[in-house]
């Protein structure tokens, strides 16, 4: 038994993929709610939430890593994330369980990974019955590089 | 009763009548009582609670208006009446007196004087002024440089001070207080007073206006030519001052809080600079306002008056060559379109046209939106860091139904509207160029298609002429189109084909760019002429195809430059001169 190699993520799906934010970087997961567009901002940016009184910029997590744009109809979810310059939510289609992983299990994502998905990777974690893609949360947050109005 | 009551105090104090030193010391004791240290934190922290309190109230206001039930309509105003108090009470908490940063002035003067060789005495009134700690903070910089520049530019040599006839001690006087519920900040001082040719001609040399535009400036116009970056009058360039950066910052910092600054100088006695900044930044009176579905507030403080055009309001609106200005009791006001600068679709059904007069620098334009709403206290809260390049807003703020809405940064939005630009644009410009060997240029760029796909852009300085010619007047020599063109055989370049793109059919006319080299012209052939743009373009994938410079963003569309002498090659016209 050695603990210190586990490890706890917060993990959610996007387009069926399986991801994870390590646990202590989320400060809540929060229902979906409505938005304040930012105009001309990055597409990435899908609006503004009020959270307790708090202005928190949501970032559509499948904008920011190149994934097709969610279903009319569809409701993603707020993971709360803390980043150094205040709370920042990310958008996500599903929310998964809080998993424990072994460092052991850790590899670097696979060459093969294309663009934006590759970047925004640490690692993957391979779990018994599917891979965990682990989010570089400061990578993802990070839009200062994406042009303003990128349509 | 009360005077009952003050009979029986003098009474006891008689009786009692303490010993001298005890009463003293008594005193000191209610002083110490009266005033504890708090943690600015937590300053903050409850500053924070009456904006959430500020706007439940918002929102219980909201649902007050339709209600009949007088008790709960006396009960919420009662909580209205508490909660401005309450705010107003916090806010006094977070005030701190000018004299705070007041106090190292002197010596700054006294150090600076004694190194520059000059006899400068510094006057302070109005130190007990209060203000916002933020405030305080912001404005602590702006001021010290304005000092420093006092000393070290404004006042002269006690020698030359004599021989001018004024005392030989120079005088820099600050002085605070409020007015109209603004601080207001003077820095007087009685030298040398700012020279204006000078001012002027250094302004021409450095490039950062031409020399007809400065022969037509105001003595303001000119005088605030020295806030502009790179500008420095001073001959040579020392420790403190002469570098020419600092009074475009001093206007910068003072403009992020709110507030204004303006110089008088009256040459050979003196310069003012007066300041003009809110008592606080936290909760701001604003205008929200409705554009393209979306709700924005407007601080107040940049707000000089609404105008609403009923009816068909367009009719009103006039365009000075494509720029849409409406006449304001006499002279023109500028137009912005809220919706066109955010890029959001035009409101449908023209009823009537809001428009919100803002000022902006010294200019006042107006800007159209959908719909006026209302004026109401709002918090304002910074945005995420994500956000932070954006010019367009100067924060969020939370409306009484708990939804975000953008608070408008007017200053960006007007510099983006280009209002602002006659000036700023060629400093910008001159800048980008000068400082750094990145091939940025603002330019001129003239904007066409050759086909449905995509985009072309000239630098518009390239271009001659541009034609429109009847195809039957095309005729082919060798392998070219040619057509005879102000007495000379001019060769037809039809782009799309020699850059490999897909032709469109030729319509009615052709349109040519008439490109001209060393007294020989060619005709670039295009599909339609689009525009001309004033951009600021970084060029990308340079040279990855012959004919083509690379591509930049323009408006917002991705566009090919193209290069002529590269395209010209491509087709195979000679472009050699004639010797």
């Amino acid at each position: 038994m050695n603990m210190g190699t586990e490890k706890q993520f917060c993990t959610f799906y996007l387009q069926g993929l399986f991801f994870g934010i390590e646990v202590e970087k989320v400060q809540e997961v929060i229902r979906y709610q409505g938005m304040t567009e930012v105009p001309l901002a990055a597409n990435v940016i899908a609006g503004l939430i009020n959270l307790r009184g708090q202005i928190v910029t949501a970032i559509d997590l499948r904008k920011r890593l190149g994934l097709p744009s969610r279903e009319a109809g569809e409701v993603p979810v707020n993971v709360v994330v803390r980043a150094d310059g205040g709370a920042v939510s990310l958008l996500v289609d599903e929310i998964g369980d809080v998993v424990e992983v072994d460092e052991k299990m850790f590899e670097a994502a696979p060459s093969t990974l294309k663009g934006q998905s590759r970047e925004l990777l640490t690692g993957v974690f391979k779990l018994k019955d599917k891979l965990l893609l682990a989010l570089d949360t400061e990578k993802a947050l990070d839009v200062s590089q994406l042009a303003e109005q990128s349509n | 009763m009360d005077d009952n009551l003050n009979a029986r105090r003098g009474e006891s104090r008689d009786t009692l009548s303490p010993p001298e030193p005890e009463v003293a010391e008594h005193r000191e004791l209610d002083v110490s009582h009266s005033s504890i240290r708090v943690d600015v934190g937590l300053l903050d922290k409850v500053m924070n609670l009456v904006g959430e309190l500020v706007l439940a109230r918002n929102q219980i206001l909201q649902f007050t208006s339709g209600q009949a039930d007088t008790a709960f309509v006396n009960a919420s105003q009662r909580l209205n009446l508490v909660t401005t108090e309450l705010q107003e009470g916090v806010m006094k908490t977070r005030m701190q007196p000018v004299g705070k940063i007041w106090n190292k002035f002197p010596r700054v003067v006294r150090d600076l004087a004694a190194e520059c060789g000059k006899e400068v005495e510094l006057e302070l009134e109005g130190a007990g002024t209060e203000l916002d700690k933020t405030v305080l903070e912001a404005i602590k910089d702006p001021l010290t440089h304005i000092i420093r520049n006092a000393v070290d530019h404004g006042v002269e040599l006690p020698e030359t001070r004599v021989a001018a006839g004024k005392p030989r001690t120079g005088h820099i006087r600050l002085r605070a207080f409020h007015e109209g519920g603004k601080v207001n900040l003077e820095i007087l001082d009685d030298g040398a007073g700012i020279p204006l040719e000078r001012v002027k001609q250094k302004a021409i040399e450095q490039g950062l206006v031409t020399s007809g535009r400065a022969a037509q400036m105001s003595e303001r116009e000119i005088l605030n030519l020295i806030f502009l970056p790179g500008l420095s009058t001073a001959g040579k360039v020392s420790d403190i001052s002469g570098r020419g950066v600092g009074m475009d910052v001093v206007k910068t910092n003072i403009e992020k809080i709110g507030g204004t600054v303006d110089i008088q100088s009256v040459p050979g006695q003196g310069t003012t600079f007066r300041i003009k900044i809110p008592l606080t930044l936290a909760i701001i009176p604003a205008l929200t306002v409705t554009s393209g579905g979306d709700r924005f507030a407007i601080p107040q403080a940049n707000l000089l008056e609404l105008v609403r055009l009923e009816g068909n309001g367009s009719a009103a609106i006039e365009m000075v060559s494509g720029a849409p200005v409406y006449r304001l009791r006499g002279s023109l006001l500028p137009l912005v379109y809220l919706n066109r600068e955010l890029k959001k679709p035009a409101a449908s059904g023209e009823q009537a046209t809001n428009i919100v007069v803002l000022q902006a620098d010294d200019r006042s334009f107006g800007l159209v939106v959908d719909e006026i709403n209302d004026t109401e206290e709002i918090v304002v809260k910074p945005l995420g860091k994500q956000l932070k390049g954006s010019s367009n807003f100067a924060g969020g703020t939370i409306m009484g139904d708990g939804q975000v809405a953008l608070i408008l940064d007017v200053l960006g939005l007007a510099q983006k509207a280009n209002l602002l630009a006659e000036i700023g644009a060629e400093t910008a410009a001159h800048h980008s160029r000068g400082a750094s060997e990145v091939q940025d240029n603002r330019e001129l760029w003239l904007v066409f298609r050759v086909n449905r796909s995509g985009q072309l852009a000239l630098p518009l300085s390239l271009i001659s002429r541009l034609e429109e010619l009847e195809p039957s007047t095309v005729e082919v020599s060798g392998n070219h189109e040619v057509v005879q063109y102000r007495g000379q055989i001019m060769p037809l370049v039809p782009v799309a084909k020699t850059l490999g793109m897909e032709p469109e059919n030729r319509g009615q006319s052709l349109s040519v760019i008439v490109y001209s080299q060393e007294g020989r012209s060619v005709g670039l052939v295009v599909s339609e002429i689009l525009e001309i743009v004033e951009e600021e373009i970084t060029v990308e994938g340079r040279g990855q195809q012959a004919g083509l410079l690379g591509s930049a963003v323009i408006h917002q569309r991705v566009t090919n430059l193209l290069d002529v002498p590269g395209l010209l090659a491509a087709a195979q016209i000679p472009m050699e001169t004639r010797a």
